[in-house]
């Protein structure tokens, strides 16, 4: 079981801001694979990679970083603080 | 070293009073503070959304090397969150070193490091409607210089 969390639009296209799923994947790239194939909204959030940032317990990451180990995945679009 | 990230407003000029009070040491102290844009009376609001956790672990993370690397005898990061009109303050940092070169640096250092490595996100309510405030690409280009 992973935890998810999404923000901003990424939040609004999904539905909600978190869930949890039972996964396989081993990567994050396997793991938006799977999220998108879930439904409509899903395959509408993660259809542009590049225009994403994902969080590996609460730490940036990479769509190739592994998920072993990890408790709670965030994926959101590029961050505009200040 | 004082980190808050809150939903309440704040009155920079106290705050700023405050740390150069409570100082050691320093020579110079510089502050900013971002405040929200009207867009010539287009805006009704700018809503806030953040990471709980993130934000605060990554924004310690930057103050931690922003002290090291400027030498700074203090640093202040105050940012909020939530809905707010235009013309408020969002967010003031402040620094604190022997000289002021190093204080203006790491001011600069720290807002370059916010805008895009601190888990925020602005959405723009306005008359016709709301939208998320997008990334720029200057603001990914800022970062290379540090």
């Amino acid at each position: 079981m992973i935890e998810l969390r999404y923000f901003a639009w990424l939040r609004e296209r999904i539905g909600t801001g978190r869930e949890t799923v039972q996964t396989e994947a081993r990567t994050v790239a396997e793991l938006v694979a799977q999220l998108a194939a879930m439904d409509e909204g899903h395959a509408m959030a993660f259809a542009d990679l590049k225009s994403l940032r994902v969080a590996l317990d609460q730490e940036l990451a990479d769509f190739e970083a592994p998920l072993a180990g990890v408790r709670e995945v965030a994926f959101f679009p590029p961050m505009t603080g200040g | 070293m004082r980190l808050s990230v809150q939903e309440t407003a704040f009155d920079p000029g106290a705050e700023a009073n405050a740390f150069t009070a409570a100082v050691q040491g320093a020579g110079a102290v510089v502050t900013f503070a971002g405040l929200v844009r009207d867009n010539g009376g287009a805006l009704a609001a700018m809503e806030i959304e953040h990471y709980p956790g993130m934000t605060e672990k990554a924004i310690m993370a930057m103050m931690d090397q922003a002290m090291d690397r400027f030498r700074l005898a203090d640093a202040l990061v105050i940012h909020r969150h939530g809905r707010l009109a235009p013309g408020e303050v969002i967010m003031m940092v402040a620094t604190a070193s022997a000289h002021r070169a190093d204080a203006f640096a790491a001011a600069e250092f720290l807002m370059d490091y916010l805008k895009s490595r601190a888990p925020f996100w602005k959405k723009e309510i306005g008359a016709d409607g709301a939208a998320w405030v997008t990334a720029k690409d200057e603001d990914e280009t800022a970062l290379k210089r540090w």
